[in-house]
């Protein structure tokens, strides 16, 4: 289908603190006891997309995330893993590879994206319209749900406060308006030229950008030259192509340009009257009557370009594992409401509880829990709506509750572990009390000790990061 | 002679006076009935007020019931609002005709089978030319004394052309076999019911007639009885004598056959032969001259080898087991409307909005099949191009782009693979919205050229001679057809006339632009309908270019017509008996101008022209989104119909195409100039060939 992927898997995400480190770059995060990174790339192959670019920030994670795919996906995916500078923004990751983006359309998808919407849609949404960009929208996730407690009642204040906003026509086809969070201030500025346009636009603050984009090549390649301030993807190029969709300056010089001229080559008048017939034909977007002026009669027809947005049904799952929070919560939805996407089959109880996973006497594993290969647990433990990774050795009368514990992690007698992440080879000593807290990845909690809300990793990691 | 009763309405006699001039030059003559014509001409004398529908053969809009009962509906609850069928007295209340005819022959108080006699001999003629019949129900058991030939006049839609036979039953199986059923019922006890095609028997009807009018005269009461007596006799006999004769034939044909062909295909024929007279079975035979069955006879072989040529049968979405097979190997998953309404359940209708996301999801899964079709697949369900030849370019165009990127697979040739390939193409787009006749005509040139590639070529060149030849179909025969039609068209605008178009046609437009720039004063009425309203897009155009425009539904079209001097219509196929194929509401525009007599004209490229037949819009059209026509957009307060599509008693029906009967149709103009309506089956034959050879 003429169409190109682009995973952008990132490096080692500040937001992620504790839980990234050299070791586990944000791709290899488990998602029950899964890598993110693989939820994208099943989700793409799935929809037949086999090969595949994947852009990593830094050299060491490019390696480990190279080694775990070639490893994962030997036979079935064609994947090729560049790595780029640390620190670079998404629009550099691209110009990073620009030379290897060949095909017509160009897919984006971020590496955190887990969601069972397929890409198809967008790039079938893209190509009917012929557009320049087409962004996928989904409805932005309830954080917190459930029981998860005063932190998820928290952080759902603090994300009210600040919402996309996403301006979108009548249809539900077209974005006019984009502005993303850290953007929005009181007010909201709007183009008054798009809105006369359109005539009337729907302001949505309940969609999130899920950094799934279909780009049309030769506009992207041309606003990645003209445009070189321009960091990131989501916050600058997508902006810029909305905001300059009735005048647009990238196909004056881009390759959509050659294919006008082309035409306009080739314009004897038979070759022109099949395609008026086409133009007449199809009910005209608001871009082309933009483009032929107020009474139908411009001089000389105005640039413009569509910009897209295929908004997924609600019925869709889709997160991104762009917070610690997101990531408790995706750990949670992927266990529960959105098991299917987890591919592992559920027991009657409604658990995953590998074979060799080892309970001891009244210890119980209730629904929506994941227990890994090889962990043990001892007597009388409880664990409800979390997930605990490989050959994890627990004692007696634990708690875990909505919880995600990595592998290798030793938890003492008496611990009681509620709303945490807790990484990979962290040691909890005796009667540990942890409530919404991050331990980093080989971190050791002393015994008895009570932490709420904390963030705790071994001292030098965090400053090395 | 001739009483007119008083309280007969005019009208009354005015729809049966077509069918009269129908049998006047359709039957071979025969005494009985020519006296029985003699009185309808001498009525007719008696009614000269309405002179322009005197002449015209197919006047009054014929009215149609379509089909909104459902088989559930149990028949007592139908028949409920009419009187229970008995005997003869309730049938004179079912027609018109018969009820106005009656009284001339012989009084009606005293002898009501006598009523009968006049009344259904009338009444099938009439019929015949599918006057207007008040219900339905006329098909059904109930009204067994009426009398209906094998021939079906109630589905013929708006008057089709009346020289209808009844090997002509165009009506999808369940209907033909309905109707049948029906005939077997109304056994032979009723004499007049034998007449399927159109040809009476005349001479036994009419001398009967005349013998009891003699008697009539004589003032005897008995006559009654006498001519029933007499009608019983002749029958019989003629059919007997008829029936031998035909199997005489027959027999001699069959060994004709046998010694030619061998024992199968003879046992063939007998079946065939079999099944011929049981279908006639039901009604007396009428077609009884040995002429007719020889002509049969001779018929037979040419229309062996046509079934041939035939394409397969379009796909009849009632029939529940092939869908269910279609299902499986659809692209597609398309979940069937419910609610469909009953007479147009063959035709595929699907639930609007799931087919597009179900589609869009799978674009990276459709491995075969080529970007540019599938958008162009794409742009057809969401509706994105619509019009007869912009979704034609838009195919053609997307299959050019195909040609060019295929290459051919090892140890496959080129012209079978690609016409594989193309076959999928085209199977994908079906299932996007089904074909338009000009795409079809399309298709059929574009694997023609493919087969007739020389061997010899390579692939290279054989990629662009198919691009090329498709080009230059584009070129030739729309965009220079077009042209030449604009010419041809632009000499029937004369200064100072008002032009009427009906939606939106990409002919009629150029036509309008060129008549303008060519300084012509004119004014435009463009007339639309909901739930499309595509003829806003065409005024917007026509205004832009500052002609002066007047906007109307289609509602008010009979309030406009009168100012009205040419009505220039788009079609999406015009049909070799002249029908016109095209955007529904179309027939009722052209009606409405034949009725105020104003020209229709037809534009129309010619490789659009089809060579199938059509009588009505139901055998073969399209079913649009029902929920299109429930909802009023913009008016949030017209929601009668918010969730009422799911009750078992209501079924919407948007049908997107009607057909327009010839005699409408003042002129088609083509791209070889303006022909008749009649003229449609010479351009299919002479020029047919000619779109697949270019």
């Amino acid at each position: 289908m003429d169409f190109q992927v682009v995973v952008l898997a990132g490096g080692t995400s500040k937001k992620l603190v504790p839980l990234v480190s050299k070791e586990v770059p944000k791709a290899l995060l488990p998602v029950a006891n899964r890598p993110v990174l693989s939820y994208v790339l099943e989700l793409l192959e799935q929809s037949n997309l086999k090969d595949l670019i994947v852009v990593v920030e830094g050299e060491d994670a490019a390696l480990r995330v190279g080694g775990w795919i070639s490893g994962a996906y030997v036979d079935r995916l064609h994947v090729e893993v560049a790595a780029v500078p640390e620190g670079v923004g998404t629009a550099d990751a691209l110009r990073a590879i620009a030379r290897h983006l060949t095909a017509n359309d160009i897919l984006v998808v971020s590496g955190d994206l887990v969601c069972d919407v397929p890409p198809g849609a967008v790039a079938a949404a893209h190509r009917r319209h012929d557009a320049v960009v087409t962004s996928m929208l989904c409805s932005t996730p309830v954080s917190g749900s459930s029981d998860s407690g005063s932190s998820g009642g928290k952080d759902k204040a603090k994300k009210s406060g600040r919402c996309n906003i996403i301006g979108l026509d009548p249809t539900k086809q077209f974005l006019l308006h984009i502005a993303t969070a850290a953007e929005v201030e009181k007010d909201i500025r709007l183009q008054k030229s798009i809105l006369r346009a359109v005539g009337q636009m729907e302001i949505r603050a309940d969609l999130m950008d899920a950094h799934l984009y279909a780009f049309n090549r030769s506009a992207l390649q041309a606003v990645l030259d003209q445009k070189e301030t321009f960091q990131s993807l989501k916050q600058d190029v997508l902006p810029y192509l909305v905001r300059s969709q009735l005048r647009s300056e990238l196909l004056l010089n881009g390759a959509q340009a050659e294919e006008n001229g082309n035409e306009k080559v080739a314009s004897q008048n038979n070759k022109v009257m099949p395609s008026q017939l086409l133009a007449n034909a199809s009910t005209p977007s608001f871009h082309e009557l933009y483009a032929l002026g107020a009474d139908g009669s411009a001089p000389v027809p105005r640039k413009t370009h569509k910009c897209c947005a295929y908004i997924a049904s609600k019925s869709k799952y889709c997160a991104r594992l762009n917070s610690i929070q997101a990531f408790n919560d995706i750990n949670r939805d992927v266990t529960g409401e959105a098991s299917h996407l987890s591919g592992y089959s559920f027991s009657a109880q409604n658990n995953i509880i590998h074979p060799s996973a080892v309970l001891g006497s009244k210890t119980t594993v209730g629904p929506q829990c994941m227990l890994g290969e090889g962990s043990q647990m001892g007597d009388k433990c409880s664990v409800k709506r979390s997930v605990i990774g490989r050959h994890c050795r627990i004692g007696s009368n634990v708690k875990v509750v909505n919880s995600v514990v990595m592998n290798h992690v030793t938890i003492g007698d008496g611990c009681s572990i509620q709303g945490s992440v807790i990484c990979s080879n962290v040691q909890l000593q005796e009667r540990v009390v942890l409530k919404d807290c991050q331990v980093g990845a080989g971190y050791v909690v002393t015994a008895c000790s009570e932490c709420r809300g904390e963030s705790l990793a071994r001292k030098e990691k965090i400053q090395s990061q | 002679s001739t009483a007119l009763s008083p309280q007969q309405p005019l009208r009354c006699l005015f729809q049966s006076s077509p069918s009269f001039l129908h049998l006047r030059t359709n039957n071979s003559f025969n005494g009985r009935k020519r006296t029985f014509t003699k009185n309808l001409a001498i009525e007719f004398k008696q009614l000269p007020m309405d002179p322009p529908r005197r002449t015209s053969r197919v006047i009054d809009p014929k009215v149609r019931q379509v089909g909104f009962f459902t088989p559930r509906a149990s028949p007592p609850d139908r028949t409920r609002s009419f009187p229970p069928a008995s005997s003869s007295p309730p049938v004179s209340n079912m027609s018109p005709s018969g009820n106005s005819l009656s009284p001339v022959m012989i009084p009606p108080p005293r002898h009501a089978s006598d009523n009968l006699l006049s009344f259904s001999a009338l009444q099938s003629s009439s019929r015949a030319v599918g006057a207007p019949i008040p219900t339905s129900t006329l098909r059904r058991p109930s009204t067994d004394n009426l009398a209906v030939g094998s021939y079906n006049p109630s589905e013929s839609l708006l008057g089709t052309s009346p020289v209808l036979s009844p090997s002509s039953n165009i009506v999808n199986g369940e209907f033909s076999e309905d109707s049948v059923n029906w005939i077997r019922r109304s056994n032979s006890g009723k004499f007049a019911s034998s007449l399927p095609s159109g040809g009476f028997n005349l001479t036994v009807v009419a001398s009967v007639a005349k013998k009891g009018r003699g008697i009539s005269e004589k003032g005897g009461g008995t006559v009654v009885e006498v001519a029933n007596d007499l009608q019983a006799t002749s029958k019989p006999l003629k059919e007997k004598m008829t029936k031998s004769e035909r199997r005489a034939l027959q027999e001699s044909q069959r060994a004709a056959k046998a010694a030619a062909k061998g024992g199968a295909s003879a046992h063939e024929q007998l079946g065939k032969t079999l099944k011929q007279s049981s279908q006639k079975k039901g009604g007396p035979q009428v077609t009884s001259s040995i002429a007719a069955s020889e002509k049969k006879g001779g018929d037979r072989p040419p229309e062996k080898d046509r079934k041939k040529d035939v394409p397969p049968p379009r796909m009849q979405f009632d029939d529940k087991s092939r869908v269910e097979k279609a299902k499986r190997r659809a692209v597609v998953k398309q979940t069937e409307a419910r609610n469909r309404v009953e007479l147009l359940r063959h035709l595929p209708q699907y639930e609007h909005g799931t087919q597009l996301p179900d589609l869009e999801s799978k674009f990276f899964e459709l491995d075969p099949m080529h970007p540019a079709v599938y958008k162009v697949g794409i742009q057809y369900l969401a509706g994105d191009i619509h019009g007869g030849n912009a979704r034609c370019i838009a195919m053609l165009q997307a299959f050019q782009e195909a040609i060019k990127d295929y290459s051919t697979p090892p140890e496959k040739t080129l012209a079978r693979d690609l016409t594989a390939k193309i076959n999928s193409f085209v199977s994908f787009l079906i299932a996007c919205r089904p074909l338009s006749i000009s795409m079809g005509n399309a298709i059929r040139f574009l694997k023609a050229r493919i087969v007739k590639l020389s061997l010899t070529l390579s692939e290279s060149e054989a990629k662009v001679s198919l691009c090329s030849d498709i080009d230059c179909f584009i070129n030739e025969k729309i965009v220079v057809a077009d042209k030449v039609i604009v010419r041809h068209a632009v000499t029937k605008i004369m200064d100072g006339d008002v032009l009427l178009t009906y939606g939106s046609s990409s002919v009629v437009q150029m036509i309008l632009l060129h008549a303008h720039e060519l300084g012509k004063n004119f004014r435009v009425v463009v007339v639309d309908s909901r739930p499309k309203l595509e003829g806003q897009a065409l005024l917007r155009r026509l205004v832009g270019k500052g002609l002066s425009c007047t906007y109307t539904h289609v509602n008010a079209v009979s309030y406009i017509m009168p100012e009205v001097t040419r009505v220039f219509l788009g079609a999406a196929s015009v049909l070799s008996n002249g029908t016109v194929y095209s955007r529904v509401g179309t027939a009722c525009v052209a009606m409405v101008a034949h009725a105020f007599h104003v020209p229709v004209l037809i534009c129309c490229e010619a490789y659009k022209f089809h060579e199938r037949v059509q009588l009505d819009s139901i055998c073969s059209n399209e079913l649009g989104d029902p929920y299109a026509i429930s909802k009023v957009s913009g008016r949030m307060d017209v929601n009668y119909l918010d969730n009422w599509a799911n009750k078992e008693n209501l079924q919407l029906l948007n049908l997107l195409y009607d057909v327009t009967p010839s005699d409408y149709i003042s002129m088609i103009i083509t791209d070889y100039g303006m022909v008749p309506p009649t003229s449609v089956p010479v351009i299919v034959r002479e020029y047919g060939k000619e779109h697949l050879l270019i």
